[in-house]
């Protein structure tokens, strides 16, 4: 279980933006030296708020962002790529290994296409299957999996719901039979009552089919229910990684204290105890100095702003990068995470 | 409390292509003056088309029923809204009694006017003040609502704010004209949790000081957990529950009001199963017959509840619910 199956190395994606005439182009850090190892058959949410770099990177796994520095190691036990360095044969195969869910279920449907032909695509364009046979074969097994009916297979987009549209990107991107998986916001998009039937199928199909997610999410809920670790990015940086009960149950850095206290809490009795952060975060092209999340920090003191916390480690694979971790552990309560009421502490 | 509104029997459709949709039916229900009320339910429950209709926003082809009466109690003596007609008599509902705002703030704000000329437009609009006047009163709305360095904000453009910052500047551009009520659109699901914390904090602290009623519309029941006093539940069309806050979210009587507190993530109990409400909403144009949910109900009778519209029952103070079943011990297992 704790073999990776994708591990990035000081992983960065910087953009240089068009700047001033003189002096050094500005870039944006989007993904700032990330260390992320992603086991093999586990379902590992990565999140942040917009700008802290979780969409960059999941797109850089899959080569879809372009890479300045760093290394990716994919290896499933059957092939292994040096995902930056892919010629365009290999990076081919990679294709096939490693896909993507989107956010937006009606963005990412081609309107004119059956579904029939939304689900086979992929197959066609990497040359996967040699007949039409054997693809009608392919795309009816996913379907199916993905509970979609036959009779819907002959149908065009704009005929099914949100919830349905989801499921057929999800056939979609399964059907090449991939073992890696990047889901962004995959469910953001949907209806409550909705939501939940997707995750349940995503979390199904995962142990079906063997396979390896990065579930990316703004919504540190739904994570906290679909995920088995759960890494915390801000401004292209790591902050915080651990096992999902671990994070929730006793997190760390400040920052995640901050956004689980940030949920709104479902007891109307339980108000206005959200721990509340100044500010919005900062731009990525001026970065802070020292730790990027100085600037609205509740605990930051003057060296906070000079030196960059490297990750270290809590217990086990839960690790956080912030120098005052130690003092501030225990020192400051954990709001967030109630316990229930029966006195029981998850573990 | 005093009463602000009262709707009853809003009935809504609209004429389309395809035929004419109903997308509000027979939805009556009051609000007090400074009372926040949480409008909740899916895509395509009328949500925001009722809202709408309160300043008589929807659009031409919207067809209303006869029987329909919205009733705004002002200072100056009641207001029937639905004889609003002129565009002059309707400024009393858009941005003049009532105010909205939206979940995008960069669709609120013309894109090629300064954050300053659009507020002080809105103001002189509805009462008659000297551009200075105006400019003055919004660089102290902009002030209220949290914007640093708010005569510098007055005078740039929406792209020109963060996310946080327009959805500030926008609620100030809503509040200028002091309003009575009013309607937020999903005013944070578009922001980051830790500013979504922050705005809401900031509209609380707005109901204390103006004390107007807000009509909160959101799928986030966290959301009107945390602002709400009283919930409304609406399903294709249909308000199917209403209640103190409390009432609704500890002993939801709805079926569907139950099904969408189970598919919600419980931070308190990561082993508990999320669990979806089965099927998918009906289309508008084949609104089922008898109870709208009865064709995703785990408890519905055939024979009642796919034949006849269920009436309100009366639970606790306040807390009533359109079911079959709300009165008999088969919805409470």
């Amino acid at each position: 279980m704790d073999t990776p199956l994708i591990a990035a190395r000081d992983l960065s994606v910087h953009y240089p933006l068009r700047g001033a005439l003189f002096g050094p182009r500005p870039v944006v850090r989007a993904v700032d030296a990330v260390n992320i190892s992603v086991p093999r058959g586990s379902f590992f949410g990565l999140v942040g708020e917009s700008g802290s770099g979780k969409t960059t990177f999941g797109r850089a796994l899959l080569r879809a962002a372009p890479i300045s520095a760093g290394d990716i190691i994919y290896d499933d036990g059957e092939v292994r790529y040096q995902v930056e360095r892919l010629g365009s044969r290999d990076l081919k195969g990679y294709r096939s290994r490693a896909q993507m869910i989107f956010q937006d279920p009606y963005a990412a449907l081609s309107p004119r296409m059956t579904v029939r032909d939304i689900i086979a695509e992929p197959l066609e364009v990497m040359g996967l299957t040699r007949t039409r046979e054997e693809t009608d074969e392919r795309v009816r097994d996913i379907a199916a999996r993905c509970r979609l009916n036959l009779e819907h297979l002959r149908r065009f987009p704009h005929a099914f719901s949100g919830g349905q549209r989801q499921r057929i990107s999800i056939a979609r991107a399964l059907v090449s039979r991939p073992r890696f998986v990047v889901a962004d916001e995959a469910v953001a998009a949907l209806d409550v009552s909705i939501q939940a039937d997707v995750l349940n199928l995503l979390r199904s199909l995962q142990q079906e089919m063997g396979l390896t997610f990065l579930f990316i999410s703004h919504d540190l809920s739904v994570v906290a229910h679909t995920c088995d670790h759960v890494t915390v990015l801000y401004l292209g940086r790591v902050m915080e990684s651990a096992p999902t009960r671990e994070l929730f149950a006793a997190p760390r850095h400040p920052y995640t204290r901050a956004l689980l206290s940030a949920i709104p809490s479902l007891d109307p009795d339980d108000r206005g105890n959200a721990q509340m952060l100044e500010g919005e975060i900062p731009s990525p092209t001026d970065p802070p100095s020292g730790c990027k999340f100085h600037t609205r920090c509740p605990h930051a003191e003057a060296r906070c702003r000079r030196e960059e916390p490297a990750l270290s480690q809590v217990a086990g694979a839960h690790e956080v990068a912030c120098l005052r971790w130690r003092e501030l552990d225990g020192a400051v309560p954990v709001a967030p995470v109630r316990q229930p009421a029966d006195g029981t502490t998850p573990t | 409390m005093t009463r602000l509104l009262e709707v009853d029997n809003l009935t809504l459709q609209f004429d389309t292509d395809e035929g004419r949709i109903t997308a509000v039916e027979k939805m009556s229900y009051s609000l007090d003056a400074s009372q926040v009320m949480g409008l909740v339910g899916e895509s395509g429950s009328g949500k925001l088309v009722s809202a709408k209709s309160l300043m008589q926003l929807n659009a031409r082809n919207a067809v209303y029923d006869p029987q329909t009466r919205i009733i705004l109690h002002l200072d100056g003596g009641p207001v029937d809204v639905m004889t609003l007609k002129s565009a002059h008599d309707q400024k009393l509902v858009r941005g003049g009694a009532i105010s909205m705002i939206f979940q995008e703030p960069m669709a609120s704000f013309a894109p090629a006017l300064t954050i300053g000329d659009q507020m002080v437009e809105q103001l002189r609009l509805h009462a008659e003040m000297s551009p200075a006047r105006a400019r003055e009163i919004s660089i102290e709305m902009l002030d209220r609502v949290g914007i640093s360095v708010p005569a510098k904000r007055f005078s740039q453009y929406a792209f020109e704010l963060s996310g946080g910052m327009r959805q500030r500047a926008m609620i100030a551009m809503a509040l200028s004209t002091r309003p009575k009520l009013l309607i937020a659109d999903e005013p944070t699901t578009a922001l980051d949790v830790t500013i979504q914390a922050q705005v809401l904090a900031l509209m609380k602290d707005l109901v204390a000081d103006f004390g107007m009623a807000i009509i909160f519309i959101t799928h986030d029941l966290g959301v009107i957990a945390q602002t709400a006093d009283t919930v409304a539940v609406m399903y294709l069309g249909r308000l199917v529950e209403q209640g103190p806050v409390r009432e609704l979210i500890h002993n939801p009587a709805h079926p569907y009001t139950r099904g969408l507190l189970a598919a919600l993530p419980n931070l308190h109990d990561l082993d508990s199963e999320l669990v979806p409400v089965a099927g998918d909403i009906p289309s508008p144009l084949e609104r089922p017959r008898g109870c709208v949910f009865h064709t995703r109900c785990p408890v519905a009778r055939a024979g009642q509840c796919d034949r006849v519209v269920p009436p309100f029952t009366q639970l606790a103070s306040g807390h009533r619910v359109s079911c079959h079943l709300a009165s008999s011990e088969a919805v409470n297992t």
